[in-house]
């Protein structure tokens, strides 16, 4: 065999294995697809978005009271999370740059991103919960706002910083304050990829259950009162697909279906409006 | 040594023995500096790459105060006051003071709104009045006929050309007494630049300009008086037809007929 005739032999195995193993990872998730839908679709029906939990038997059962659940944790969360995150970023990219103390935020933010979420949910456990003597709401609230703020930050802080920093000067040189140049120029230039780190963060935390095990644990009840414990699509998804009765399972891949379809469409929707971005 | 002639006129600026070193630099990138700049007039400044034309621009206008640790030393005196001075207000001194950068900086926004920026930063709500001083902006800059139908599209869908007239036009929107502008047509095509140097030598008339340029025949075809600066010194200001026929200094001469640079 000559070197030539080796080396494009190696180059064929190398070509085999890589797209043999791509094939594998695809494989996987089409399957894990295939399953939730085929079990979702099937397991999805109107009682589900009228209905609150109910002991294995009963026709009137649901996910209503863990859909509003997740809703109002995921949604309050945001309004928490999004804000600090983005001043937080804000702070990184335009005031402390490359500053010691911002690198030092940059770090620990990486970190508590990999961080992970169980310890998240214990710490709020140890700081909320227990001195409250209960779950609730609010502790499910702080665990997720506190999972979210480090992606909003890092992200924040990267779209702002690839605003070109000529479109800075050109806002100060028309006399400009710095604030005001934060606002209207650069938050504008970065609009689409702040966003994009928005939804992400929203995406990453709507399928965190660990965290809220610890804190809003669950309830078979609809609530609003973020003082009490309270359902969640995740937590309730555990708890039904863990059971004995084959309703209950049937409504845990209700769960899994709906809460796939949300995280999947607010990753497209992400994807969208930067590929948006792009092709102007 | 450096030759600076006086000028009979009027002058907007006088700058007076400036340095400047930028954060971390081991000596002045700019040294002892001294030279009037004519009032509504065009002063050009030319040199070799890295000769400091820049940073002396962007001195007259305080742009160094957006990075931390660069110092000015000496004087540029305009309206009376030593403007590089730490007390000076530097909102104030940038809306009298604007400048035109070398690529384009349309902000993310519509053509009118880029236009109504610097009127909307000092407070001008009047929509008649607003709508009335656009228009007079873009046809000073001569782009009102091709923009006039899309003012509220995204002004970041018009050419590199028309984004620096919208630039020029954004800038005399704030009606400043003095205009920088640093290579202003390094990034456009030929008609384009045709179509800036036009604007430079229509708006001299009211406005002070000092228009950086790498192009000689650009700076003797737009400019009244021409600095040449070398390794951070100015090494001459004259007036432009004497600078490019006979200048008075060797190293100028040098240049000129490229045998640097
Ligand atoms: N931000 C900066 N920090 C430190 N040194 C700088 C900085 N900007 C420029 N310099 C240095 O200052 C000197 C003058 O640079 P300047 O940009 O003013 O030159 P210029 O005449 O405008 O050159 P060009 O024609 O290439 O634009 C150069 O030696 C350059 O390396
Ligand atoms: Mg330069």
């Amino acid at each position: 065999m000559t070197a030539i005739e080796k080396r494009l032999l190696v180059n064929k195995i190398v070509l085999g294995l890589s797209s043999l193993s791509a094939l594998i990872g695809i494989g996987f998730l089409f399957w894990i697809l295939y399953v939730l839908v085929a079990n979702g679709i099937d397991a999805i029906n109107w009682n589900i978005f009228v209905f609150e939990g109910a002991p294995p038997g009963y026709e009137e059962s649901g996910l209503r009271q863990a859909l509003i659940g997740q809703l109002l944790l995921v949604g309050v969360a945001t309004v928490v999370g999004v804000p600090l995150g983005i001043l937080a970023g804000t702070y990184l990219s335009e005031y402390g740059q490359k500053s010691k103390l911002a690198e030092i935020i940059r770090d620990i933010s990486d970190i508590m991103m990999s961080a992970p979420s169980i310890v998240i949910g214990s710490f709020v456990y140890a700081i909320i919960v227990l001195p409250m003597g209960h779950f609730s709401g609010w502790a499910g609230v702080v665990a997720l706002a506190i999972i979210m703020i480090p992606i909003i930050l890092r992200t924040t802080d990267d779209m702002l910083q690839l605003v070109p920093s000529t479109l800075r000067e050109a806002a100060f040189a028309l006399g400009a304050p710095k604030y005001k140049v934060i606002m209207q120029v650069v938050y504008r230039g970065a609009k689409a990829g702040v966003l994009t780190g928005v939804l992400l963060g929203i995406a990453r935390v709507s399928g965190e259950t660990a965290p809220l095990l610890f804190t809003s644990f669950n309830d078979n009840f609809l609530n609003y009162d973020l003082n009490e414990p309270m359902a969640s699509l995740t937590v309730t998804m555990f708890n039904y697909a863990t059971s004995p009765y084959e309703e209950w399972q049937k409504m845990g891949w209700a769960a899994a279906f709906i809460l796939s379809m949300f995280i999947l469409s607010l990753n497209i929707l992400g994807r969208l409006i930067l590929l948006k971005k792009k092709g102007r | 040594m450096a030759t600076v002639i006086d000028i009979p006129s009027e002058k907007a600026i006088e700058v007076n023995n400036f340095s400047f070193t930028y954060a971390g630099a081991s000596s002045p990138n700019l040294k002892n500096i001294s030279m009037p700049i004519a009032k509504n007039a065009v002063t050009a400044l030319i040199g070799p790459s890295g000769c400091g034309k820049t940073t002396l621009l962007r001195s007259f206008n305080r742009m160094h105060d957006l990075y931390p640790g660069n110092r000015y030393d000496g004087k540029i005196v305009f309206e009376g006051r030593n403007i590089v001075e730490s007390k000076e207000d530097l909102i104030n001194l940038r809306i009298k003071i604007g400048m035109i950068f070398q690529k384009p900086t349309a902000f993310p926004m519509s053509i009118f709104d880029n236009i109504a920026y610097g009127m909307r930063l000092q407070g001008l709500k009047n929509k008649t009045e607003l709508a009335d001083r656009v228009e007079k902006a873009l046809r000073d800059a001569a782009i009102w006929d091709e923009v006039k139908e899309r003012l509220r599209h995204d002004a970041n869908g018009l050419s590199g050309g028309q984004q620096q007239r919208l630039c020029i036009a954004r800038a005399i929107a704030v009606e400043p007494d003095v205009l920088l502008f640093d290579e202003p047509t390094s990034a456009l095509d030929p008609i384009s630049t045709r179509g800036i140097e036009k604007l430079v030598m229509e708006l001299r008339d009211r406005v002070t300009i000092i228009i950086v340029t790498h192009n000689m025949q650009q700076a003797a075809r737009v400019s009244d008086y021409t600095g040449f600066m070398y390794l951070g010194e100015l090494i001459e200001l004259n007036k432009t037809d004497e600078m490019f026929v006979t200048p008075a200094e060797k190293l100028t001469q040098e240049y000129i007929s490229g045998k640097f640079g």
